[in-house]
Parts: C-alpha cells; sequence; structure tokens
C-alpha cells in the first residue's frame, strides 16, 4: 500500500478532531497500524513522501511532538525543516503569518504548527496553500495527541465503542481533553472529565461527556484513564489550593488503582509531574501503555502526514477542512 | 442657501409623534414646514417610497484621532458615518492622547469643522488622563463643549471615583457614559465565557462581569442622582437590572450595538478576529432579551461602538487581535434586517432608537424635525436589498464580520444642516 497514493483523503489539513466523521478518524487510525505494521513499528523507512519537504514551524516549547513529527516525516522519506521561533523573524515583529509565507514560498508541502493560541493553524490554512497539521493550538486542540491515544486504546482493546474512558486532571487548559474528547466520542466511547469543578465545567455535559469531581467514585467503572497534566502556564490564577490537596485528591496512587478494574489501561500525554498527575508506581505499572503511546504518535503522525501531504496530482489540491 | 423640498416620503418624527407621507420642507438649513409646500424651491429631492427622519445619531463611535490615525481620522470616520445616515455621531476619548482638556476637545471641533461632514459631539474623559485615579476637569470640558463623560474602553474602576464622577455632573446635567466589566473576571478573556469558549479553549468573559459592575452603577447612580448611561448592554442580566432601576425611577439609560443583536458566539467558531469585541458576542438568549429590551424601551437607543482597526492589528492569532468592530456603514442595514423586517419593532421605535433618543440623552438639539429645527435629515430606502462589501466602505478600516452579507434598507440620503452631504 505504502507504494501508491493513500487511502482517498477529503482535507489538506489536519486542524481539529471536532469537525471530522467517525470514518474520517477511522480511516486515519487504520492508515496508522498499517503503516506501523509495514514499518516493523515505526522502525523501518519508507519512501512515500521523498522529495517533499514538511516544515516543522513552532511558535511554542516543545521536544516530543517536534521530534515525533519530524521522525515520522523521515521515516516516510520528506525532509525536514524545523522553524526555530528564538531564531526567527518573528523577534523582529514579523507576524507569524508573514512568516509561513515565507516559508511557503521556499517550495514546502506541509506546515506542522505548534502555536499558544488557539485557531492559529485554522488562520494559516486560509493563508497558505500548502497542507497544515495542527500540532497543538494553545487549549484548543491537539489532534493527532488525540489520535494516538485513541489508537492505543484500540490497539489494546479492538475497539472503541462501549468503552468507558476517565479524562482526569486540568480539562479546561488541555488541548490533549479537547481532541480526545471529540475523537472519542465520535467513536461510541464514554467519556468522564473528572477534576476539581475549577477546571471541569458542567457544560461539557452539552457535548455529550459525563462530568465528575470524585475520582474514587469513577475509578471502578473506567476502562481506560487518561491522566492529564496539570497546565500551570496557562493558568491566570491557582485553580485549587494547593498541589498537595489535588494530589491528595486526584493523583492516580497505587492505592486507588488496587480499586480499579485489573485491564484498566493507563495513559498519560505526558510530560507527566511524577506525583501530582500521578505517583511513580502508577507510571511503571503493567497497565500503563504510557510507552506504548510514544511509539503510536510516530505511528499516527506518518498517517496524518501520509493522508494530508502524500501521493497527490496538485490539481486535485483543493478545498479542505474547515 | 435657499430652500431643499423633501417630496412625498413617509415622514417619521418620534420628537413629535408624525408618520405620515408629506412632504417636508428646509429652509436656509433649517426645517421650515412639514406639509403640502406650494411656490418654487432651489432644490427638491423626491422621497416618494422612501422614509425621512431626523438625522441619525449614534453616541458612541470610535474617530481614534488624535494618535491612531492608521485605523480611522475625523475625516474618514465622519465620511462612513454620512454613508451610514448618521448625521451626528459622539466620539469616545479614548485616543492618545485622551480628550481630557479643552485644547482636545477644540482640536476634535477644529478637525470635524476642516472635514466638513457631519456634527462630532465630543465626549470628555471621565478621569483625567483616563488613569482612573481622579476626576478630569469636567466643567472645562463641559464649557468646551463635551456633551457627555466616558472612560470607555476601560470601566471607572475605582468606585468612590464612580460615584463622584455621577455627583459631580448633575451640576451639568450630563450623563456618565459606563464601559461595564469587572476585569478580574476578565482577565485573560478573549470571547464569551460559554459553551464556545469552553470547545475552542479560549479564555472566557463571563456575563457576570458585565452584570457585577451595571448593578454597582446603577447602586451609585441611585444614590447620587447623577444620570448614568450603560454603555453596549450585551446581556439578559443586564437588561434586566436596567429594566428595574427605571421602575425604580433611578436615571438610567443603555444602548446596545447590532452585533449583539445580530451575532452569537458561535460566530467565533472560525476564530475570525472581525467577531472580537468587548463586551464579546454571547448567547441567542442574550440577543433575544437586547431585542425584547429595545422593543420595550428598556434600552432606549442603538449605538454602534464603530471601533475600526488597521488590517494588519486584526490579522493577528484571535487571542493576539484587539478588541473592537466597525458599525456606522452597516448598522440601518442590520437594525432592518433584523428588528424591522421580522416585526419585532416598527419603524417609528427603530427611528426613534436611532435618533431621537440619543439626541435626548446626550441633551443635543438634533433628533427632531421640528419646525426651526437644524435640518439634519436622513432619508432611508427601506426594501432595498444590499450586499455589505467592506472595500467600498468609508471608513479607513475593513475589520467588519458582515462582510458579503444581504442587508436590507440603507441610507439614501444625509443631510447636514440643510445640506445633501452624502447621496447614494
Amino acid at each position: 500500500m505504502t507504494d501508491g497514493s493513500p487511502p482517498a483523503w477529503e482535507h489538506r489539513h489536519l486542524l481539529d478532531l471536532e469537525r471530522l466523521s467517525a470514518a474520517e478518524i477511522g480511516l486515519l487510525l487504520d492508515t496508522a497500524a498499517r503503516l506501523k505494521e509495514a514499518t516493523n513499528g515505526c522502525r523501518t523507512k519508507l519512501s512515500a513522501l521523498a522529495g517533499r519537504t514538511v516544515v516543522n514551524l513552532f511558535f511554542e516549547n516543545s521536544t516530543r511532538t517536534r521530534t515525533s513529527f519530524a521522525l515520522a516525516a523521515r521515516r516516510l522519506g520528506a525532509d525536514v525543516v524545523d522553524f526555530s521561533t528564538s531564531a526567527s523573524s518573528l523577534a523582529k515583529g514579523e507576524s507569524f503569518i508573514d512568516t509561513a509565507r515565507n516559508l511557503e514560498a521556499m517550495g514546502i508541502d506541509a506546515v506542522v504548527v505548534r502555536h499558544a493560541s488557539p485557531g492559529t493553524p485554522h488562520l494559516l490554512a486560509r493563508h497558505l496553500d500548502v497542507g497544515v497539521i495542527n500540532a497543538g493550538d494553545g487549549p484548543h486542540e491537539h489532534p493527532t495527541q488525540g489520535l494516538l491515544d485513541i489508537f492505543s486504546i484500540r490497539e489494546r482493546r479492538g475497539s472503541l465503542a462501549g468503552c468507558t474512558v476517565g479524562l482526569v486532571g486540568d480539562i479546561a487548559h488541555s488541548r490533549t481533553a479537547r481532541s480526545n474528547l471529540h475523537g472519542l466520542l465520535k467513536l461510541g466511547a464514554r467519556v468522564i472529565l473528572c477534576g476539581p469543578p475549577t477546571l471541569v465545567s458542567p457544560r461539557w455535559q452539552e457535548l455529550g461527556a459525563e462530568v465528575s469531581h470524585d475520582l474514587d467514585a469513577i475509578i471502578p467503572r473506567c476502562d481506560v484513564l487518561n491522566l492529564l497534566r496539570i497546565q500551570f502556564e496557562r493558568q491566570n490564577t491557582r485553580p485549587f489550593p494547593s498541589v498537595r490537596e489535588y494530589a491528595s485528591l486526584y493523583a492516580m496512587t497505587g492505592e486507588r488503582l488496587r480499586r480499579a478494574r485489573p485491564d484498566l489501561l493507563i495513559l498519560a500525554p505526558g510530560p507527566i509531574n511524577r506525583g501530582v498527575e500521578m505517583t511513580a508506581d502508577v507510571a511503571d505499572c503493567p497497565q500503563s501503555v504510557i510507552l506504548d503511546q510514544v511509539t503510536n504518535g510516530l505511528a499516527v503522525r506518518m498517517g496524518v502526514l501520509w493522508l494530508t501531504c502524500g501521493a497527490r496530482p496538485a490539481a486535485t489540491v483543493a478545498g479542505g477542512q474547515g | 442657501m435657499g430652500t431643499l423640498l423633501i417630496r412625498g416620503g413617509r415622514i417619521i418624527d418620534p420628537s413629535q409623534g408624525i408618520d405620515r407621507v408629506d412632504d417636508l420642507l428646509v429652509r436656509d438649513g433649517v426645517v421650515a414646514s412639514i406639509g403640502r409646500a406650494a411656490g418654487p424651491t432651489d432644490e427638491s429631492f423626491d422621497a416618494s417610497g422612501m422614509i425621512v427622519s431626523p438625522g441619525l445619531v449614534d453616541m458612541h463611535v470610535h474617530l481614534r484621532e488624535p494618535g491612531r490615525e492608521e485605523d480611522e481620522t475625523i475625516e474618514t470616520g465622519t465620511r462612513a458615518a454620512l454613508a451610514g445616515g448618521f448625521t451626528s455621531v459622539a466620539c469616545i476619548p479614548n485616543t492618545e492622547p485622551p480628550i481630557d482638556t479643552q485644547a482636545a476637545v477644540g482640536f476634535i471641533h477644529q478637525k470635524a469643522a476642516r472635514a466638513d461632514t457631519c456634527n462630532v459631539f465630543v465626549v470628555g474623559c471621565v478621569s483625567r488622563d483616563r488613569a482612573g485615579r481622579e476626576l478630569a476637569d469636567i466643567g472645562g470640558l463641559f464649557e468646551a463643549g463635551a456633551v457627555a463623560f466616558s472612560d470607555d474602553g476601560a470601566p471607572v474602576y475605582d468606585a468612590e471615583l464612580m460615584r463622584r464622577a455621577l455627583e459631580y455632573c448633575r451640576m451639568f446635567d450630563v450623563p456618565i457614559l459606563a464601559h461595564e466589566e469587572v476585569l478580574e473576571l476578565t482577565r485573560g478573556g478573549v470571547i464569551h465565557e460559554g459553551l464556545v469558549s469552553l470547545a475552542l479553549g479560549l479564555g472566557g468573559m463571563p456575563a457576570a462581569a458585565e452584570e457585577i459592575m451595571i448593578g454597582r452603577d446603577i447602586a451609585l447612580a441611585a444614590c447620587t442622582g447623577g444620570r448614568l448611561h450603560v454603555m453596549h448592554v450585551s446581556t439578559a442580566g443586564g437588561v434586566a437590572q436596567v429594566r428595574e432601576a427605571k421602575a425604580r425611577g433611578i436615571r438610567v439609560t443603555a444602548e446596545a450595538c447590532p452585533h449583539h443583536f445580530t451575532l452569537t458566539d458561535e460566530a467565533l467558531r472560525g476564530f475570525d478576529s472581525n467577531c472580537k469585541m468587548s463586551p464579546p458576542l454571547r448567547t441567542a438568549a442574550d440577543v433575544e432579551a437586547i431585542i425584547a429590551g429595545l422593543a420595550d424601551g428598556t434600552i432606549d437607543c442603538i449605538a454602534t461602538d464603530h471601533a475600526p482597526h488597521a488590517r494588519e492589528k486584526k490579522m493577528l492569532e484571535l487571542d493576539r487581535a484587539p478588541f473592537g468592530i466597525l458599525g456606522l456603514e452597516t448598522a440601518i442595514g442590520l437594525a432592518v434586517t433584523r428588528l424591522v423586517a421580522p416585526g419585532r419593532i416598527d419603524w417609528p421605535r427603530l427611528i426613534d432608537a436611532l435618533s431621537t433618543a440619543p439626541a435626548r440623552i446626550l441633551g443635543v438639539p438634533r433628533g427632531t424635525l421640528r419646525p426651526g429645527a437644524v435640518a439634519d435629515i436622513t432619508v432611508i430606502d427601506p426594501d432595498t436589498n444590499w450586499q455589505v462589501d467592506v472595500s467600498a466602505f468609508r471608513s479607513k478600516s475593513v475589520n467588519s464580520p458582515f462582510q458579503g452579507w444581504m442587508l436590507r434598507g440603507r441610507a439614501v440620503a444625509t443631510i447636514v444642516a440643510g445640506r445633501v452631504k452624502f447621496r447614494r
């Protein structure tokens, strides 16, 4: 399959999961699974994107996601340019749209963008002619993280339908939570958002999620727990009295784990604050799929890159998501 | 100057309770008579099928000059006003420097006279340097011609200062125009706090931030007897508070902006910075409350909060782009399309909200076609359907969320002191 054209994919961008259908998400996951297999677990290289150039345009610090995208592009044979904000024209006052247009003029095929402001990839998609992949836009979405979390669950459980997933922690400031929520609900999972009311609004119920402020009450019902990091850097004010109090209420501990189903899966998008979202014994327990997530992140990003900028004649480049 | 006859239009003048098809005669820049006119005139204008209204008054306009001429100037802003059917605007003093001296008021008057477009009434600062610490020279500003006082762009944060301003202004019988916002609740806020802000991960500005400040200022108006005018009310709770305060006899008036009775926060789904303003677009229930408030008179008038920003300033990440959108050239179209065409308010009420009421609140001798009044007149085609094209705007900026919209109703002639200043 990887010699020819990628499967039919109607969007040139991947901006968010909210506006994708279940079938489109399924296609992304299936493509990632096939690429993972074809590359012997993302270890060998293909040439599907040979001659293409992918730009990592990161306006916000990231090590893991940027490395993962770069490696994914290289595994498909693409050239990768890392654009670093510190060395950029942004310090000279150039707008980020101008920066992106300049990069586009150098003949690139896709832009992977991370930015602290929600909607930035959507804005770029309106101003650029190349594919735009959202690698995290503030607290809005992080579609490839959502996809890799879902991929990791599906890999272990076969299907998402009927599966109960608890997303625990700083839901208010988490792009991972939003992408997970949309993707999981579309694929038929039940989603419970859990954390203090200052971080988990009851309004989420209007989108189809269940909301709980009591981790101990939901643990026995969950097939999966995804432990989200407290985003101290995005908070204007501290949403709880102390980290100690937060951890006592919402950290996943070995003791809490004993009250969970034996086949519970533990996910964490990382980086994790050990002792805040979870204790060390949980991070390293057999139920943890945290390291699988990293490998699967490569597979998912290969799939996304291939579908959005794979072998496709320029004439058919039209439309786009959003 | 001679005579101008406006023939056969539907003359609506809420100040006299007039709503009938008739002729209107203007002589030497003032209204001479309403009624069948005989004899020759220097100029005549066929207004059959049109609405003939006292000139429209927008009491909330940011002309940006001095200091931000890249966004708008007194000349371009007042040309936009004329094209939108407004014969008078009140300019808000959050310029750079702010309008807090007699010299600054004189500067505006001089620029407006040179532009020779529509009337520009000056709103002075409540506080010196708009810094919210001590009263500006309100008496001196009033003497120089300021018709109202406002620190808009920001609330008067210190309750004691607001109390003193309301008290002090009683001496001149002028209103304080209040931007109602509790800043601690909107810090980091980009759009209305609700389902959309939650889904998009954008900082929210809760309705409570407006409602709390309206509540405070109503209480201060009650305790001082001063005149409070609530600017750009955007929440159902705010409308209810104004309604209740009026019932209690407190001297409070209010305005609403066309965008707040037209759009909801759903418009932000596309991350369009032209949908970003403060107060933000709210929910469908808030829109409904504003329309009901305009219909029952709780909200006295429509004001645009015309807030131009140069293109490059709005072409930014949504959370970095400035607040504010254009209003002058789409106001009639939005009001007719959203309020009159669906039968929510009638034409006399709309003319009242766009002309007579704001003139009364500002205490300026406008908003009437009484014989002897300055002949500021707006002729409106109530049935024309037109498409918004920002590239044809007279404003220097293009930050309108209504680009491409089909609207109904538009000014076809704008007459200032008997002179036709704009003709479509």
